[in-house]
């Protein structure tokens, strides 16, 4: 459960990138967040873990504050919380296999993860997660000999293998083509509706929203204009809250 | 065509620079009392000089060899260890990791003082600390591979894809693994293609070690230069010759491969 308790961010320049925002999400919904560009989705996707400090309020996930938790605890918080992006962010350089594995590391010292001594149930971990996703031919290939779906559904796998109950995506398929982009959000709801993973998603399609969610959040300016069903936002609610624009 | 319409146009800044530089040769040779007459009338000391040198004692090639193997082997320790100590220094001399303003500047300006030693004079300070000995080569080698590799590697990480850091905080890694599992592979290959690189100019730069006496084959170039055996200078000075084109050829080679 992720509970947004008034919180609220500005930036060093002034700007509010979110402006007082309450709201819960339960386990296993598939949220998803639209709002036009600089309507403050990324911002309210990456206080969840705290990538962005947030300036008032208080950010909860399972009862525990991320907003007030110490290093050491936002880490064992963080392991919890998947996250994929636009920009795919896998080492390019290294295997698909290092970079599903990489998932693991929140779970290993130091030394070990230094020294690359993972456990056999992890190595499992990371074949079952690319059958998951459908790579598991391409084990040992290099990311960057990989096609930008493919690479998105490496990422997915990394937050497989982290074992994270809610996974965070920020439009992660915004760069992708029609085909690719149906196959990844089939895989993200797949996801969420045989392992029960949470989903908080930003998107910019509201067609897609609408398709794969069981509910919608609208960003304006910081706020949030809208929340409920798919069914309800119907396009005449769009250009109310929207204008003609959307 | 009047002058002001070629590209001569501004002899004027021509003639200034070319007054300035002979008014600073003038003055060069008054300061260091250099004599061309002398030059001139040494000739016969020059042709004693190249006619044993041209008259290489081949047969010195058997003494030569094991020093000459000495001096490689101390390039590659000392590039070696160069390099180990360089990689966690240059991480820190980044706030990409760290996040930490203050450590990277302190860092910086450690190693800035470090880069700016001369070889030979690290050499001589460390001949005075530690001693006389291939040791104190290999440490010298260490030291400037140290200075030298630490700041192409800071500037190389300074240029990765930040993305996998993103990653790997939002997993849940501390510094030191998003160190090894993010940053590291996307710097590797320049690692390693700068140590190469250093272990050129080191073979190189080796060579001349044993003139303060930091070991190697510079010991017998020193000795033979002051018995004024010049059919041996000369011998040494082919081997290194060769040596050093070897290397430069194998790194340059691999290098090659790695980009
Ligand atoms: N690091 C930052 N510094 C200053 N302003 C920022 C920063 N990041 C985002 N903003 C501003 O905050 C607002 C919300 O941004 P963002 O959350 O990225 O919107 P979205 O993801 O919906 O496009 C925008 O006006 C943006 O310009
Ligand atoms: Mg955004």
């Amino acid at each position: 459960m992720i509970v947004f308790d008034k919180v609220s961010k500005t930036y060093g320049n002034g700007v509010r990138g979110l402006n007082n925002i309450s709201l819960k999400i339960d386990d296993g919904e598939f949220v998803a967040v639209i709002g036009l560009s600089g309507a403050g989705k990324s911002t309210l996707l990456r206080s969840v873990n705290r990538l962005i400090d947030i300036t008032d309020g208080d950010i909860r996930v399972n009862d525990v504050s991320v907003t007030k938790a110490g290093k050491r605890e936002l880490r064992h918080i963080r392991r919890h919380i998947g996250m994929i992006s636009q920009q795919f962010n896998l080492v390019k350089r290294s295997t698909v296999q290092k970079n599903v594995l990489s998932g693991r590391l929140g779970y290993y010292s130091t030394i070990r993860s230094i020294l690359g001594i993972f456990s056999k149930e992890d190595y499992e971990r990371v074949n079952e997660a690319l059958d998951t996703v459908g790579l598991n031919d391409r084990l040992h290939n290099r990311c960057d000999e990989l096609s930008g779906g493919q690479q998105q559904r490496v990422s997915i796998a990394r937050t497989l293998v982290q074992q994270a109950d809610i996974i965070l995506a920020d439009e992660p398929v915004a760069s992708l083509d029609p085909v690719t982009t149906k196959t990844i959000m089939e895989t993200l709801k797949n996801i969420n509706q045989t392992m029960q993973k949470t989903v908080l998603i930003n998107i910019h399609s509201v067609e897609l929203a609408r398709q794969f969610s069981t509910r919608i959040l609208a960003l304006k300016e910081g706020e949030v204009v809208f929340d409920g069903r798919p069914a309800e936002l119907t396009d005449d609610r769009l250009i109310q809250i929207y204008g003609k624009t959307f | 065509m009047k002058l002001k319409d070629t590209v001569h146009f501004q002899w004027y800044k021509t003639l200034f620079i070319v007054c300035i530089l002979l008014v600073c040769i003038g003055s060069a040779v008054h300061v260091t009392e250099a004599d061309f007459v002398e030059v001139f009338s040494n000739v016969d000391q020059m042709t004693s000089f190249m006619s044993r040198f041209l008259k290489p004692d081949f047969t010195y090639i058997l003494k030569i060899w094991e020093p000459m193997l000495l001096t490689i082997k101390m390039s590659v320790t000392g590039t070696v260890l160069g390099v180990a100590f360089a990689v966690p220094f240059a991480f820190l001399a980044t706030t990409i990791v760290t996040k930490n303003r203050i450590v990277t500047m302190v860092i910086r300006f450690f190693l800035d003082i470090i880069r700016t030693i001369p070889n030979l004079l690290l050499a001589a300070l460390l001949v005075a600390i530690v001693g006389i000995g291939e040791f104190t080569g290999v440490l010298t080698i260490a030291v400037f591979t140290f200075g030298m590799v630490s700041q192409l590697i800071y500037e190389a990480i300074e240029t990765i894809d930040y993305g996998p850091i993103e990653a790997a905080e939002s997993i849940g890694a501390n510094k030191i693994q998003t160190a090894v599992w993010s940053v590291l592979p996307q710097v590797l290959n320049q690692i390693a293609s700068y140590t190469l690189y250093a272990l050129e100019v080191n073979v190189r730069a080796s060579t001349v070690l044993g003139y303060v006496g930091a070991g190697g084959i510079g010991v017998i170039l020193n000795s033979s230069l002051a018995l004024l055996r010049y059919d041996r200078v000369s011998v040494v000075i082919l081997m290194i010759l060769i040596v050093v084109v070897i290397v430069d050829g194998l790194s340059e080679a691999i290098r090659r491969r790695l980009s």
